[in-house]
């Protein structure tokens, strides 16, 4: 029989090793999948995991693709650790994700053809203020009625799209555009357009922007008090009320910067690589940074790590959609698959396994 | 504009129908929070079922074969769930997540080859004589097999945990699992069997809204149903008779709004469109701003890990 003994602090050496074997465990499994669908296995890992960044033919293209598509998934899923490691659990950041683009991309519309340097940093402002506002709204709602946030912050997001689609099909819709639905490109309007800063890297403000919080959240869980109130809250509120943490001020804080996050990671995503306000432009970033946030182990330098492994999935599901022809949706289930074996597999940092009978105590 | 060409008696009927889906999967819902689980993975599980369900009915032809598959769909899939956190001993907020977002791209998988089929429709039960009466008979005698079982659920459901053994072990579990435990039940069972169940009725829930209240298949077509069950379960305070009520409350909601978009109301698509979910939003809030209330009401152990140390 085996069995599970606790383990009186969790494994170092597991919790570093168990997201490497989840990747594994989901490249097998997926592997599996992919055979099932008439696929060669080894041709498809090896077109989703090495030939974006190693193909000769492709690496040109694909190679910057990985911060573009990895940027808003660390940004986000940065924003998400603060809240998870407390238990506060706000998985609405594709709400607020769009809401941010909106309030940003709005912004740069309205001052539409003004040439001025302060337009793109206004913009910056209103996407945070948009993402912001979204956030607050699960979060007063659960300090003044205790309503659940997980619900309020993922129905918000249905919201958020209906917006969106009302957005792009009326208010904002380019007013030259013939009658079809979506913006103006703002990446043809200098002024509010958020290019790549160094040719055929990819890198554009919202990666710096990602960079910055990566380290920004690193001192803060390490070095900060608020960081320290954050991890304590996680592992017992209870010993949090009583060295004195603000539950509610937590609260506010937690899910006010995911929100923030997220809304920067639109805004940035909207200016620059999508470009334009349309009923799609949003990729699910918001719940795919769910899974970075947590493949990262909730720490900052995991997640950067995560984020750059799961924007390589994209750019590779992409690349196996075109060259293998697997279906896009594949690529969502083996997103979805790791997630599973990640928790799955934690269970040996946290517990020891035991074989035989129980001994008599 | 012309509000005159809603008629009531529709409305109540189709309200049926709008609300199967959120009923079913709320139902089984209830059922694995009373047993001490949080399953956030109810929107995975209904699109799973709803996918299952369809493309057995368009291969074998026979919508009630389709409803047994989106029930056993479901169910597997819930099992995962089960496995993660019983036996795993996983988070459930986030095994519950990885849930919908696996189920999510499984069913767009799963749904390739479906995209655009009629699948076979699925006949109203015929109640003879009893559907010409005026008013009750569009009402209540003219409606498919699916609605008069979702509503014989809630009476089996009320039934088993107000009067039965099972019931009583079932909520013993899902209020103390340590004294459960210690008395010699089988917690991880228990909680594995519930996650079933309430896979199975998200499945069936999925499936309606594939087979009968669409029918057709496209990806992401559950739209949050899953999300709006979980709310429905909160402001039922876990009693079945409620989730009735919210489920019809909510079903309400929707028929309406596309009633009105149809009838060309001066508001646009898109804000009706988003009135389910902000009505939902704001039950919930009403819900639990009454501290006495929400606090009695949720099963003790509720998302708690279980692990059995002796």
């Amino acid at each position: 029989m085996l069995r599970l003994e606790k383990r009186p602090t969790p494994s170092r050496f597991w919790t570093a090793a168990t997201p490497v074997l989840a990747v594994l465990l989901t490249m097998i499994a997926g592997g599996l999948l992919f055979m099932i669908l008439g696929k060669d296995p080894f041709a498809a890992i090896r077109t989703i995991f090495w030939d974006p960044l190693f193909n000769e033919q492709f690496a040109s293209y694909s190679r910057p693709q990985l911060l573009v598509k990895s940027g808003p998934l660390i940004l986000i899923a940065i924003g998400l650790s603060l809240g998870f490691r407390a238990g506060i659990w706000n998985i609405g950041a594709e709400g607020q994700y769009i809401i941010g683009a909106l309030c940003g991309a709005g912004v740069g519309l309205a001052l539409y053809p003004m040439d001025a340097w302060f337009i793109f940093p206004l913009m910056v402002i209103a996407g945070a203020l948009g993402g912001l506002l979204w956030a607050m709204i699960p979060a007063l709602l659960k300090t003044h009625f205790r309503t659940n946030e997980i619900l309020v912050s993922l129905l918000l997001v249905y919201v958020a799209e209906q917006l969106l689609a009302s957005m792009a099909l009326g208010l904002m819709r380019n007013p030259e555009g013939g009658g079809f639905p979506g913006s103006r490109n703002l990446q043809q309007y200098p002024s509010a357009s958020n290019p790549e800063l160094i040719a055929g890297t990819g890198m554009h403000w919202g990666i710096v922007a990602a960079f910055i919080a990566v380290i920004a959240s690193y001192v803060l869980l390490n070095r900060h008090l608020l960081g320290f109130q954050i991890r304590l809250t996680g592992q017992s509120p209870r010993a949090a009320r009583f060295a004195g943490v603000n539950p509610n001020a937590l609260i506010l804080f937690c899910l006010g910067t995911s929100g923030v996050l997220a809304g920067l990671a639109g805004l940035f995503e909207i200016a620059g690589p999508a470009g334009q306000v349309s009923i799609d432009f949003n990729q699910g970033y918001g719940f795919t940074a769910i899974i970075v946030a947590f493949l990262g182990r909730l720490n900052p330098i995991g997640i950067l790590l995560a984020g750059l492994l799961m924007g390589l999935t994209y750019i590779g599901g992409d690349l196996a959609q075109f060259m293998l022809g697997l279906p896009a949706a594949a690529i969502q289930a083996f997103q979805g698959m790791l997630l599973f074996f990640l928790l799955g597999v934690d269970v040996l940092s946290n517990f020891r396994i035991r074989i035989g009978k129980t001994e008599a105590a | 504009m012309d509000l005159s060409a809603i008629n009531p008696l529709v409305l109540i009927a189709s309200l049926m129908v709008a609300s199967t889906p959120i009923l079913l999967a709320a139902l089984g819902e209830l059922v694995v929070e009373k047993a001490g689980v949080l399953n956030l993975g109810v929107e995975g599980m209904m699109i799973t079922g709803a996918i299952c369900g369809f493309a057995i009915a368009v291969e074998t032809d026979n919508p009630a074969l389709g409803f047994v598959a989106a029930m056993a769909g479901g169910a597997i899939l819930s099992l995962i769930f089960g496995v993660m956190t019983q036996v795993l001993l996983s988070n459930q907020v986030a095994s519950g997540l990885a849930l919908t977002l696996f189920g999510l791209g499984l069913s767009a998988l799963m749904g390739q080859g479906y995209v655009g089929i009629k699948p076979p429709a699925t006949h109203d039960l015929n109640f003879g004589p009893l559907a010409d009466i005026p008013v009750l008979g569009p009402v209540l005698f003219s409606h498919d097999a699916v609605v008069y079982i979702s509503l014989a659920l809630v009476v089996a459901v009320w039934a088993v945990l107000k009067f039965t053994r099972l019931g009583l072990i079932l909520r013993a579990v899902g209020e103390n699992h340590d004294a459960a435990h210690a008395l010699g039940y089988k917690v991880v069972r228990i909680r594995i069997l519930a996650i079933m169940f309430g896979g199975a009725c998200a499945g069936l829930g999925g499936a309606y809204i594939s087979l009968i209240r669409v029918p057709q298949w496209t990806e992401g077509m559950t739209a949050g149903a899953g999300w709006i069950a979980l709310a429905i379960v909160v402001f039922a305070s876990w009693k079945p008779v409620r989730v009735l009520i919210g489920a019809y409350l909510f079903g309400g909601i929707t028929v309406l709004q596309l009633n009105l978009q149809a009838a060309g109301v001066a508001i646009p698509v898109e804000y009706l469109s988003m009135s389910p979910y902000l009505i939902t939003i704001l039950v919930l809030v009403i819900m639990s701003a009454d501290r006495s209330r929400a606090a009695l009401n949720a099963p003790a152990s509720l998302g708690r890990v279980f692990h059995a140390s002796s």
